[in-house]
């Protein structure tokens, strides 16, 4: 039989402590909701992130020409990477569910090497869940002596889904965004986060 | 309502430590809570001078006071950073929080008193992080972090090369840990320290609104920590959990952001729905309508204040049925909030309502925070926020949540506890002449702003077309008029403090029902020796 007083005490401890575990659970759960996120826009195309399918289900699909979209391709270059970076053409217009293939060109315009790696985007952000990279050469970290240049082709096709969903079946056109980043030591944390595979596209 | 049969008063043996021991290693609430309110007021000046930077910039088109603009922006962000985390929560949670949470349901102490102590100075701490951070470089070529209270990358990141953003972060930090310990103290004490026969349901209603704003901080504040953790590491740590560069997203942040920005105004608010709640009360001399409605409303806001986010990003690119999940649930909070409201009014109805200080303000509150509850449901339409996003239309809104909503609340406070902190009584007619210039004074700094919004007058700029010219003077002649209000509440306390008269324990009569009414003004250093024991009256209206 303890005493009142220590009895208070203890609870008191009690629920300090869970108290204490709410805070570790949501301060750990805000870090989770990195690579969750990452996952989710992943999977759902959410926020312009392109879906990156294996293999090329396009062709197969290539009967039921439901239309065709306008890809505008963007090439940007952020400042601190002396590299000029094009896209063999400005735009093409891609039937939904056949496969395309369209090069970019890298040349490093400095003196010494240097290390770069691209980001992309769609926009409107909401296509995202409808264009498809077979092959593309997204968080590849691409080392250029001065003055090469090199050619990467970016494989994708349009899901012809895009015409049925409500939220983007008025769209004719959209724009596949890259930005060439000088590398910021190493592997970036968000594409850590994701399994080693996936990297590879 | 329940009624206190004994109380302990307990005078002889009530003597107070030494002048550094009492206020530096403070471990009387009393006295934390009166720490909290004096830091609360300095940080408020400082916050005030910088809004009067602010409106003194606005109140003419071109650059007058700023020769660089990023310096006005520094400003805007100093008195969001202040007003949010080092005057309204001190003032609110950890001083009026500290002060009568005890009190209130008969307990001696908070459950952690040294506990407390670091809370304080956690945040006096934050403070001075934040202070510092005016002072360094941000932005290249200017001193300050400018980046807004919400510190959005990439601006907080590529943007502001310098450690002034650090400062500010860990400044968020410090006052982020500090608001946590606060918050559990909080919860344990409620829940194991209430005096015998004081059950939850009998608890009185600022208890109830410091126990559901625990529960918010506890559940938000680790989520923001965690952003500017990964804020900090993007910037010194070459991570890139919201760098383009690496794969992050930048609308990451703001989804974790607004995930605590948004419970942090209810955060702020809760507490003074606690508060004005009394006050009513005390001055209808009635018991008020709808306890139990008014307790679960709060707890209702509270979580639905967790799932509405999104609606401070429409402007994003969410798909149209997430705007339209966002739209619905942002309005069903209009629903407790309502519930709110009509129980104020109820409870004044039919009351013999005295018209002091304190009741001018609760009043006013009652009023101008139903207007800004207005704007608030008009903002929360995704159409209407498309046009309205970032304007000076949702900072009318939120200044009228805020700034006459909590702040008014805050004085509402004092003026109705000042004789219980102190045992002297502020002059009444000190106590309407600030209300009246207060009120007078912000609604004519904060209405044209929503006039303003229309026009398309976008936030956080330091110069605008002429167009705009003119009602911006005119908020800034409220700024003026709410300034001269500040003056006459120092005459008033200055005035207390000299004047003879001493406060009688309850100098409010016999509407004024709560714990801390029973005992003396100001209460004993140690009080509740014998713990008050609560017996259930037959009826809770009575």
């Amino acid at each position: 039989m303890t005493d009142p007083r220590s009895r208070t005490q203890k609870q008191a401890r009690n629920t300090a402590l869970a108290c204490l575990g709410l805070v570790v659970g949501m301060t750990a759960l805000a870090f989770a909701f990195v690579p969750l996120y990452d996952l989710f826009c992943k999977a759902t195309g959410y926020d312009g992130t392109p879906l990156r399918g294996a293999a090329a289900s396009g062709p197969a699909s290539q009967g039921s020409q439901q239309g065709t979209m306008v890809v505008h391709f963007d090439t940007n270059v952020a400042p601190g990477l002396p590299w000029r970076f094009v896209a063999e053409t400005r735009q093409v217009e891609a039937q939904l569910g056949a496969t395309k293939t369209v090069f970019f060109r890298v040349t490093n315009t400095g003196s010494v090497p240097s290390t770069g790696i691209a980001t992309f985007n769609l926009q409107p952000g909401l296509t995202g869940g409808y264009f498809v990279k077979v092959q593309c050469f997204c968080f590849n970290e691409q080392t250029l002596a001065p003055g090469e240049t090199m050619d990467f082709p970016v494989v994708f096709y349009l899901e012809p889904g895009i015409k049925t969903d409500p939220n983007t079946r008025d769209l004719t056109e959209m724009t596949l965004s890259y930005t060439y980043f000088a590398s910021k030591n190493g592997q970036p944390q968000a594409a850590l986060a994701t399994p080693a595979g996936t990297k590879a596209n | 309502m329940a009624q206190a049969v004994t109380a302990g008063h307990d005078h002889a043996h009530d003597h107070t430590p030494p002048f550094f021991q009492r206020w530096f290693n403070s471990t009387n609430h009393k006295d934390i809570g009166t720490l909290y309110l004096l830091f609360a007021f300095s940080a408020g000046i400082v916050g005030a001078f910088l809004s009067f930077g602010i409106r003194m910039e606005m109140e003419a088109p071109g650059l007058q006071y700023f020769s660089n603009p990023q310096t006005y922006n520094v400003f805007v962000t100093g008195h969001g950073l202040i007003m949010v985390f080092f005057m309204v929560m001190p003032a609110l949670i950890g001083g009026f929080g500290n002060w009568f949470v005890p009190l209130m349901i008969g307990a001696p102490d908070m459950a952690f008193p040294r506990m407390n102590n670091i809370s304080f100075w956690l945040t006096v701490a934050g403070f001075m992080s934040l202070v510092c951070s005016l002072f360094v470089e941000g932005a290249p070529g200017a001193v300050g972090a400018g980046t807004g209270w919400t510190v959005y990358p990439p601006l907080s990141t590529a943007g502001h090369p310098g450690p002034a953003v650090d400062f500010a972060i860990f400044a968020l930090h410090l006052s982020g840990a500090g608001s946590i310990l606060g918050a559990i103290n909080f919860i344990t004490t409620i829940l194991n320290m209430r005096a015998p026969g004081m059950t939850l349901h009998k608890m009185p209603l600022f208890a109830w609104s410091m126990l559901v704003t625990a529960f918010l901080l506890l559940l938000s504040l680790p989520v923001l920590a965690g952003a500017i953790t990964m804020l900090l590491t993007d910037r010194n740590f070459g991570t890139t959990f919201f760098d383009p560069a690496g794969g992050g997203d930048p609308i990451l942040y703001q989804h974790l952001f607004w995930f605590f920005g948004h419970p942090e105004v209810y955060i702020m608010i809760l507490p003074a729905f606690g508060i004005v709640s009394h006050i009513i009360a005390t001055f209808s001399r009635k018991p008020v309508f709808g306890y139990l409605a008014m307790a679960y409303a709060m707890v209702a806001i509270g979580v639905v204040g967790f799932v509405v986010w999104a609606h401070h990003m429409y402007t994003v690119g969410l798909t149209l049925q997430t705007q339209s999940y966002f739209v619905f649930a942002t309005m069903v909070i209009a629903v407790p909030t309502g519930v709110k409201i009509f129980s104020w009014i109820a409870t004044m109805w039919g009351g013999s309502i005295r018209f002091t200080a304190a009741m001018h303000w609760a009043v006013g509150f009652v009023f101008l925070f139903t207007v800004g509850g207005v704007t608030g449901v008009i903002l929360a339409n995704a159409a209407v926020d498309r046009y309205l996003h970032d304007t000076y239309y949702v900072v009318a809104h939120f200044h009228y949540v805020l700034s006459l909503g909590a702040v008014f609340i805050i004085f509402a406070g004092v003026y109705y506890w000042f004789p219980k902190m102190t045992g002297r009584i502020i002059p009444e007619w000190a106590g309407k002449l600030h209300f009246w210039l207060a009120f007078i004074g912000a609604n004519v700094l904060f209405f044209p702003m929503h006039f303003l919004g229309l026009a398309g007058m976008p936030r956080r700029y330091a110069d605008y077309p002429e167009a705009f010219a003119g009602w911006h003077w005119v908020a800034t002649m409220g700024g003026h008029i709410f300034a001269l209000g500040m003056v006459v509440f120092v005459i008033g306390v200055v005035l207390a403090f000299r004047s003879k008269e001493r406060a009688a324990d309850n100098p409010w009569g016999e509407g004024a029902t709560t714990l801390e009414w029973t005992l003396s003004s100001p209460p004993p250093f140690h009080q509740y020796e014998t713990l008050p024991v609560i017996v259930d009256e037959p009826s809770h209206a009575h």
